[in-house]
């Protein structure tokens, strides 16, 4: 038993205190983030060794005994998407000093994104039903104050659509909650595992299944529920957009995870053609809407969609192999995919522009910023041999293994589609002749670069040596796939 | 007390999400408040109100006498009421300020955000 999961929640909302408390200015404010990020990342790195060497970490509440407290759990998949998270954060508060606005910081910039991490971290690291609910919650109420921190019009625009469905998805979460509550008296995941499985009758255990599903679903952007994301994200500053893109809609997918392997690990066949249905149909209608626009961040909201479908049709099928799958794909994704928008807060400096017409000639102008594009642009297209390209392999091969020849072919196809949308980025932002050339080559700042770089450079890691990363996620699947070990760990292990 | 919360559940649920599916903002507030109270009321007829003896032990005692109502439904409610007012405070502020600069409450009316992708000309602005 050790502090560590406990630490890498309430550091970062300390630091959300401190700079609450004593409203530093501009500079003084981002050093201090900065330094809190770090030292977030750094608590992040070490319980995620802990959870390799010592297996899963347990923390009680209050030392109040399992079931009736609310524990903190560590296995594999939540230590590393608290590593994960704690590096977008970092990559994000880097990334702001050049372009959240002074005026933006004096409204709590600093305060809300530490709060929005300590939100995401409990919500990865919870062992409780309803302190999932509560992380949730805290999510939701940051995550509102950033959307709407820029006070513009489309920012309120889309700050409504957010809102609104964010709060119908909440309710449904609190109605399956009250429910299981009903049926079995105890809200501990662990416990839920043992006794939901004999409880109520099998069809309101479905309800409530399929209940818990409309929920994180909508949280996590799941076809036909999504379409709040394409209309909020694009009014966002790209470094809060980073942080939204890369892990808002990934911890949905993390709940969804975790209901269906570990809640309701009995009832999870019935689940499964629904969740297929809905992966295809996600990935489908997201890469459609992608190629649709031509607007940067637009083409990159709707690919996170089409991005969780596969996500979810790793989870679907339930295979070892196909669950390792999934959780690669969350790992390269959210990296990659909250590089994309710092990448595309770049263009706009270096471009002048969000939309593809107006940008142009960068290729030119801005070598660099091209590689750095390139790097993410084409992993998430799934070249080989970047991150993307093994996310996808290990996905595909499991769904041939199943025999789901279908939704195989819907991968392969969304995967083209997803290439066809990046090269339309690349042929009209980078290659094409900029209108009237002649405009100066914008100096890029090195706050902006140098988190873009980093996660191209793990972008390419990652690619390059994917076998200890997919040994990591096969690993945590198989934590997954054999809940006894979580529940034991949590029912027995961690009395302290 | 059992068989009637679940009706008035259901009948709260059916009023708040016709509510909810009107194009005005303002109704859809109230099938909100409606909705969330609703879910609260779920959450104690499903955690067994019929139980009347409150949840006291007797001085010296370490385990209660005989069957008591169950306090947690209760603590789990107040929490989600907490957090529900919270938002909901958020909620009408957003939705006034959204009102003051788009000037509608009509949700068919807020395109703002999302102009047509073939319009050059409206391009959003973060």
């Amino acid at each position: 038993m050790s502090a560590l999961p406990v630490l890498a929640v309430i550091l970062p909302l300390i630091f959300a205190a401190i700079a609450m408390l004593f409203r530093p200015g501009p500079r003084r404010a981002h050093g201090l983030a900065l330094s809190g990020a770090f030292l977030h990342l750094v608590l992040a790195l070490m319980l995620m060794t802990r959870v390799v060497n010592d297996g899963i970490q347990v923390v009680q509440m209050g030392n109040w005994p399992a079931p009736f407290g609310i524990s903190l759990v560590a296995d594999s998949l939540g230590a590393m998407m608290v590593v994960i998270a704690a590096l977008i954060g970092l990559a994000a508060i880097a990334y702001g000093r050049h372009d959240i606005t002074a005026d933006q910081v004096d409204r709590g910039f600093y305060p809300l994104m530490h709060i929005l991490l300590a939100a995401i971290c409990g919500a990865f690291l919870t062992g409780d039903l309803f302190n999932l609910y509560v992380w949730f919650e805290v999510m939701l109420m940051t995550s509102f104050g950033l959307l709407v921190l820029g006070q513009g019009r489309a920012q309120l625009d889309a700050g409504v659509k957010y809102v609104v469905i964010n709060l119908v998805a909440t309710l449904l979460f609190l109605t399956a909650l009250g429910l299981v509550y009903g049926m079995t008296g105890t809200l501990n995941m662990a416990d839920l595992h043992g006794k939901l499985s004999g409880a109520g009758n099998g069809g309101l255990r479905v309800a409530v299944l399929m209940l818990f599903l409309a929920a994180f679903g909508i949280k996590a952007g799941i076809f036909p529920l999504y379409f709040w994301l394409p209309a909020a994200y694009h009014t966002l500053p790209p470094s809060v957009a980073a942080v939204f893109a890369g892990l808002l809609t990934k911890v949905g997918v993390y709940a969804l995870m975790r209901i269906t392997t570990l809640v309701f690990a009995a009832d999870a066949a019935v689940a499964k053609p629904v969740l297929l249905g809905l992966a295809v149909a996600t990935m489908i209608s997201g890469v459609l809407g992608a190629a649709a626009h031509r607007d940067v961040r637009r083409i990159l909201s709707f690919h996170i969609i089409s991005q969780v479908g596969y996500m979810v049709l790793g989870l679907a099928l339930l295979t070892p192999l196909a669950l390792a799958g999934a959780i690669f794909y969350l790992v390269h994704h959210i990296i990659v995919k909250a590089n994309l928008f710092l990448v595309g807060g770049l263009m706009r400096q270096a471009g002048g522009s969000f939309d593809l017409a107006g940008l142009g000639g960068l290729y030119r102008r801005q070598p660099l910023l091209a590689a750095l594009f390139f790097i993410p642009a084409f992993s998430l297209a799934g070249f080989p041999p970047l991150s993307g390209f093994w996310a996808k392999m290990i996905l595909i091969r499991a769904g041939l293994e199943a025999g789901e020849i279908l939704a195989v072919v819907a991968t392969i196809g969304v995967g083209l589609l997803t290439v066809y949308s990046m090269t339309k980025i690349w042929a009209e932002g980078f290659w094409k002749e900029a209108e009237g050339d002649g405009s100066p080559k914008v100096p890029l700042s090195a706050w902006r670069l140098a988190p873009v770089a980093i996660l191209a450079v793990l972008t390419v890691v990652i690619g390059l040596g994917a076998e200890p990363v997919y040994r990591l996620a096969a690993g945590a699947a198989e934590v997954l796939l054999t809940p006894e070990l979580y529940v034991t760990a949590v029912l027995q292990g961690g009395a302290p | 007390m059992q068989s009637l919360l679940p009706l008035l559940v259901g009948a709260m649920v059916a009023a708040s999400v016709y509510l909810m599916l009107c194009r005005d903002l303002i109704r859809f507030i109230f099938g909100l408040v409606l909705a969330s109270n609703a879910v609260n009321l779920l959450i104690l007829a499903a955690g067994r109100a019929d139980v009347l003896s409150p949840p006291l032990i007797a001085r010296g005692q370490s385990v209660p006498g005989q069957a008591m109502a169950n306090a947690l439904p209760q603590a789990l409610i107040l929490t989600a009421i907490v957090i529900g007012f919270a938002l909901l405070a958020f909620v009408f502020v957003l939705f006034y300020r959204a009102y003051q600069e788009l000037g509608t409450v009509d949700s068919e009316a807020m395109r703002t955000a999302e102009s047509d992708p073939d319009d050059a000309s409206a391009e959003v602005d973060g």
